[in-house]
């Protein structure tokens, strides 16, 4: 028999404890940063707030915020909370320019890390019973080892698959009789559509599914729910406080609990930075209260959601965050990969073209679609029908380069990308991701 | 001795020709020879008509990117043969074809072959000398 709880104690503590764990590590961590980290220290010192300043999380707004700007101004290692010595692992975000995010970890903070995705494995049925089938990408990317790790952590028999490769997916699946899978939604959804396709529905054994890394929708659970059969879990997380886990739903899936005793949780209004009341719509702000080695404070996650403390059927008393509602930023996150609309500008100038440029994304059959409409301009056309495709393939290799992902481009007449009010539309999104 | 061809971008869906040809009618535009040229998502219209300048003009008011090339205009007779000859006379020099279109010209009883090599004059030079005539821009205006 499972246990409800990877950590009862802390999972849960009564609320104000919580804040009093709070208090006592922010105290701490702010001290660690200002000794530590001379960037974030200099912005303390622009803002005129020193250490003595923050005595509970009544102060957090006194700090000055970190955004993605400053993870690119301070790469590689200007954020680094711990001697390089100290530190046993990096993890990344895909992008391959300016806009990549690079993590650091202790082992300590692996530790945390591993703990905080053990307590949604839990929270979604598992224990030392489970086949936990790790479908996210391994390597730079958060997903595989953050699963894995937690995994590991509640005991399951842990299967590494990494992302891609369906069929042998499904063969391992029903061979080791998977019982949860993690990997993002969507992939999950395809999935699902694979097992119903070859036969295998009745010979497979899961019961349960975490996904996260982008954003899907009530429908898409229901979705997944039904061609799997299982109950499907949304997980959150960034690799800039430590990768999945911040966050994770329970049974009750209304919402996920945020791991207080390691991220303390802030909603801004995106506009102005000040703090909103609970249950308010805004940017979602995370204060990393126990990382060693990339202690991030008051780090913008762009995110819109909103926060609730009402007590949970699960009797986890930790805050929970809704499902993204949106973001602050122009970001796309397309098939897991994070997109810049400005780096497809980037893109469009170092080839010497001129950027104009429509980004069209869509879901078709639970995968997303990335296309891209570029104008045609005088310095790209030429009579040679050979030398223009040349050019178009060129394009999408520098794309395919920056992104990480491939997209299809398409040469459009000049002038033909939608304007509004002469400005022109740059992302068209038909994926309805935020219901 | 070339003709000036105009090669228009043409998106790759319905309607896409009918703007362009538009243009050139309101433009008062005669059009002598048409190609296309496409890939899945686009194509090059390449054009021969009675006043470059006033379709090069018509076409950039309007928006279009364009280009304009110097190609070979080969005159021969209506009648077969006439353009098996040409070609065979290129061949024979080596001399590699980008891309021809051909088109017929009623008043002269001519057939009209559009060539673009990389070697023009070699090419032009190897035609003359077999005694193929190949047109100019006064001569295809005045078609």
């Amino acid at each position: 028999m499972g246990k409800r709880y990877f950590q009862p104690e802390i999972e849960t503590m009564p609320v104000e404890q919580i804040k009093e764990l709070q208090n006592e590590r922010l105290v701490k961590q702010v001290q660690h940063v200002w000794d530590n980290v001379p960037y974030y220290r200099k912005k303390m010192e622009e803002k005129g707030v020193t250490p003595a300043d923050i005595k509970s999380t009544a102060d957090l707004h006194k700090l000055p915020f970190l955004t993605k700007d400053d993870l690119r101004d301070a790469y590689p290692y200007g954020l680094l909370g711990k001697p390089k010595k100290d530190c046993v692992r990096i993890q990344s975000t895909s992008g391959t320019t300016g806009r990549r995010v690079v993590a650091f970890y202790t082992q300590h903070d692996i530790d945390l890390w591993e703990d905080c995705c053990a307590r949604a494995i839990v929270a979604a049925g598992g224990s030392d019973e489970d086949v936990v089938q790790v479908a996210y990408g391994y390597g730079l990317f958060t997903g595989g080892p953050g699963l894995n790790g937690g995994s590991h952590k509640v005991g399951s028999l842990t299967v590494p698959m990494s992302s891609g490769n369906t069929d042998r997916q499904i063969q391992f699946m029903v061979d080791m009789e998977s019982t949860i899978l993690c990997c993002t939604p969507s992939y999950a959804a395809y999935l699902g559509e694979a097992i119903e396709e070859k036969g295998y529905r009745n010979q497979i054994k899961l019961k349960a599914g975490i996904f996260g890394a982008e954003a899907w929708t009530e429908e898409m659970r229901q979705e997944i729910q039904n061609k799997l059969g299982i109950k499907a879990y949304d997980i959150y997380g960034l690799t800039e406080t430590s990768g999945p886990g911040v966050s994770f739903e329970c049974e009750e899936q209304t919402g996920m609990h945020i791991n207080e005793d390691h991220f303390l949780a802030e909603i801004i209004n995106p506009e102005t930075g000040e703090v909103l009341p609970e249950g308010e719509k805004g940017e979602l702000v995370f204060t990393s209260l126990t990382k060693e080695a990339f202690p991030l404070l008051r780090y913008r996650t762009k995110d819109l959601c909103v926060l609730t403390r009402k007590p949970c059927s699960c009797g986890r008393t930790h805050i929970k965050m809704s499902k993204p509602l949106g973001r602050s930023d122009d970001m796309l996150i397309i098939r897991g990969v994070n997109v810049f609309p400005s780096q497809i500008e980037t893109v469009l100038l170092n080839e010497g073209m001129t950027p104009n440029y429509q980004i069209i994304v869509d879901r078709v059959n639970n995968t997303d679609t990335f296309d891209i409409n570029v104008e045609m301009s005088q310095e790209m056309f030429s009579d040679s029908l050979g030398k223009v495709a040349e050019k178009e393939k060129q394009l999408v290799a520098s794309l395919k380069a920056m992104l990480g992902i491939q997209a299809k481009v398409h040469l459009v007449e000049p002038k033909s990308i939608t304007r509004s009010e002469g400005k022109a539309v740059r992302i068209i999104d038909k994926r309805k991701l935020y219901g | 001795m070339t003709v000036k061809q105009i090669s228009v971008f043409i998106e790759n869906k319905v309607g896409g020709l009918a703007t362009i040809t538009d243009v050139l009618a309101q433009a008062g535009v005669n059009i002598r020879a048409l190609s296309i040229a496409d890939t899945s998502d686009f194509g090059i219209l390449r054009l021969i008509v009675d006043d470059v300048f006033k379709a090069g003009n018509a076409l950039r008011e309007n928006g279009h990117i364009y280009s304009i090339t110097d190609v070979l205009a080969v005159a021969g007779d209506d009648k077969p043969g006439s353009i098996a000859r040409i070609v065979a006379t290129l061949a024979k020099e080596g001399i590699g074809m980008d891309y021809a279109y051909a088109f017929f010209a009623k008043k002269e009883n001519l057939a009209y072959m559009i060539v673009r090599v990389e070697e023009m004059d070699k090419a032009a030079k190897a035609l003359r000398e077999n005694g193929i005539h190949l047109a100019g821009e006064e001569e295809i205006a005045r078609l």
